[in-house]
């Protein structure tokens, strides 16, 4: 098994300008009851993109047609909560590749990166202007470069640098598996078990 | 050759590398792997898509909690997703040659509660559990903490997970606690004072007078809660009250191992000029018992405190303080003590322990549940169900108007039946109060076992200490 090979990716955003979306608001609890990894966009966001009669909520982002792309673009402190991987597969289940804050809570980030979706911490400043640009430009396109290591707001030629651990981004570039690297270290387990 | 001081996370951490991957993460061994019915079905699966059987099971622990009802558990579970995922588990228990504490079990329970009190959980080892409560288990000096289903999947493989070594923080507590503060309302101030981010990245050790003072069960409560202020897990040094906990439990070790790991726990603290990355001291009696007034556990004020006017607040910051009162239907500045409160639930991996049953009794004893109040009284386990039974607080619950209920995770996450209805106010002894975390448009207001049942015998939320 591997992940999704991610190298870059030219696309709109999709801006959800609020802080601490924790993962109960990503995915809430009830729809956790799966068996398989499959079908969690459907419930990305539930309680905010549904009203209580199950009709989308036109006030959401996701239901606006005026946004749409492979980049989530959320306010600070985004994942926090719980351990959930659902939370991660029904981010990238509903289409998205690459989720940009300017923090991002640990076990989220893991949760992501081992699936393919590439967490893309950028400067409080930054991402201010990334809200900026898509509220007056929705069909402004972005760039994600992770071998760079940059994400650029095309028209208006700016740039950033984000942070990865090397380990993740050779895994990420190449669609490696953690689970195969562990294995192919069964031989020092044992012999560290023994010790 | 002088040795460089180190952490009690250090000393874990080091002990538990197999191998440093160059510029990346250290693959770490893990002793106890703790599974629950939600999190390990998609790891399973993987797993048997490699044509692959679990590697240690025998260190593998399960139990059904997060979606079981918590009445009527001889029956069979109604909701037809709840009993997939719990017949999923016994399954894949049974094809891996796992040790199952199903919901017939007499060690039944929450899974960080059973591991404490079986004596599974020991100081020194390194725990994990697709949870993020598995911070609870660094009460005892371990390093514990949540991981995703793909990790889970890692440690089912190769009994090791590959991790960055995070930083280090200090929380000291030092002085005497007020009377009717708790351990819980020692987390709910430390979070509102840094914040539900301020311990992404760490891993917490908690220290000072106050802290050692703390029994096991408290100190449980207060590693559970570290998570909420973003830290990958809290642990606290071992000493005689974690011994004389651990002593004689069915898997605690016995005779002469009893006094071997003894000797290697007494060595389990940090060296005195150990440097922590970053490091935060508070004064015990500045607690007051807490409550949380907003959507995240960060918005906590004493129990005789405004809620903040949110003034300073702008842009983004503001827009979402605002959101969050709106939820809650509460206006800047106005006074938490008072306000109505439609449902108590006690219980849960943070306050479902028996120390918090017995406090509740205790307050409860000889008054009467306000009518207005619906109260879920659920144990943390089978065990601590049937303690409340052998002390006779099912009786003194009774005649105050409390009904018990059987163990589960139950209204913290609202897997089960048991939803808070939209709109009605919860005073909640778990540990989030997300929007729509106890039932989609619920409002729930963190806070301790005492609150709880101050709130319970009101019917608004109250100060324990003015009964």
């Amino acid at each position: 098994m591997s992940i999704e090979k991610f190298q870059k990716l030219v696309s709109t955003v999709v801006p959800l300008p609020i802080e601490n979306v924790d993962t109960d608001q990503i995915i809430p609890a009830r729809f956790l009851k799966a068996v398989e990894r499959k079908g969690f966009g459907d419930n990305l966001f539930r309680d905010w993109r549904y009203k209580k009669d199950g009709t989308p909520n036109a006030d959401f982002v996701l239901n606006n047609p005026k946004y749409s792309g492979q980049i989530l673009v959320a306010g600070k402190n985004f994942g926090s909560g719980s351990s959930r991987e659902h939370a991660a597969w029904a981010v990238y289940d509903a289409g998205f590749r690459v989720v940009v804050s300017s923090f991002f809570a640990d076990i989220f980030k893991s949760n992501v990166l081992n699936n393919g979706l590439l967490p893309v911490q950028v400067p409080e400043a930054f991402l201010d202007e990334i809200f900026r640009i898509v509220e007056t430009d929705p069909k402004a396109q972005f760039e994600v470069d992770l071998e760079n290591q940059t994400i650029t707001i095309l028209k208006a030629g700016i740039s950033v640098n984000f942070d990865i651990n090397p380990y993740k981004k050779e895994c990420l570039l190449n669609g490696y598996d953690d689970i195969d690297f562990l294995l192919s270290l069964k031989e020092e387990i044992v012999a560290f078990e023994q010790a | 050759m002088i040795l460089e001081p180190k952490t009690l996370f250090d000393k874990i951490w080091d002990a538990h590398v197999v191998k440093q991957v160059k510029d990346g993460p250290d693959v770490l061994y893990i002793d106890r792997h703790f599974i629950h019915e939600v999190t390990s079905p998609v790891a399973f699966l993987g797993l048997e898509k490699r044509g692959m059987k679990v590697f240690r099971p025998q260190n593998t622990i399960a139990t059904p909690d997060h979606n079981v009802p918590t009445i009527d558990q001889h029956l069979p579970i109604k909701e037809e997703l709840s009993r997939i995922q719990v017949e999923a588990l016994k399954e894949n228990c049974a094809k891996n040659g796992i040790e199952l504490y199903g919901l017939a079990h007499q060690y039944h329970g929450i899974v960080h509660i059973i591991g404490p009190e079986l004596g599974i959980t020991q100081p020194g080892m390194t725990i994990v559990c697709g949870d993020s409560h598995t911070s609870t288990h660094g009460a005892f000096g371990t390093i514990a903490f949540g991981i995703g289903t793909s990790e889970v999947e890692m440690v089912f493989a190769s009994q090791c997970i590959l991790q960055p070594k995070p930083k280090k923080m200090r929380i000291s507590v030092e002085g005497k606690l007020q009377k009717d503060v708790t351990a819980k309302d020692i987390a709910l101030y430390v979070i509102s004072k840094i914040s539900t981010s301020g311990g992404t990245g760490h891993f917490i050790e908690f220290a000072g007078s106050a802290i050692r003072s703390l029994t096991m069960e408290g100190r449980m409560t207060l590693c559970n809660m570290s998570i909420e202020c973003g830290a990958r897990g809290g642990m606290i040094a071992p000493d005689e009250v974690t011994f004389e906990y651990i002593k004689g439990r069915e898997f605690a070790p016995k005779g002469e191992e009893w006094n071997d790991k003894l000797a290697l726990w007494e060595q389990l603290k940090s060296d005195d000029n150990a440097v922590f990355d970053t490091e935060y001291q508070y004064d015990a009696s500045d607690i007051e018992p807490m409550i949380t007034y907003g959507t995240n556990p960060g918005m906590g004020i004493g129990v005789n405190g405004n809620i903040p006017t949110g003034e300073n607040l702008t842009g983004s910051d503001r827009i979402t303080f605002d959101k969050s009162l709106e939820y809650m239907g509460f206006k800047p500045g106005e006074k938490i003590k008072g306000k109505k409160v439609d449902y108590v639930f006690i219980g849960s991996c943070t306050n479902g322990r028996i120390e918090d049953f017995r406090l509740f009794a205790n307050f409860v004893k000889g008054k009467k549940k306000a009518n207005s109040v619906t109260a879920w009284i659920v144990p943390g386990s089978k065990k601590v169900e049937q303690q409340i039974r052998e002390e006779g607080l099912v009786e003194i619950f009774e005649a105050a108007g409390f009904a018990l209920r059987q163990p589960g995770c139950s209204a913290c996450l609202a897997m089960n039946d048991d939803k808070i209805p939209a709109g009605k106010y919860s005073v909640s002894t778990s540990n989030r109060n997300f929007e729509g975390r106890q039932g989609p448009g619920a409002r729930t207001m963190l806070a301790s076992p005492l609150m709880a049942a101050a709130a319970a015998i009101a019917g608004v939320v109250s100060d324990p200490r003015e009964f």
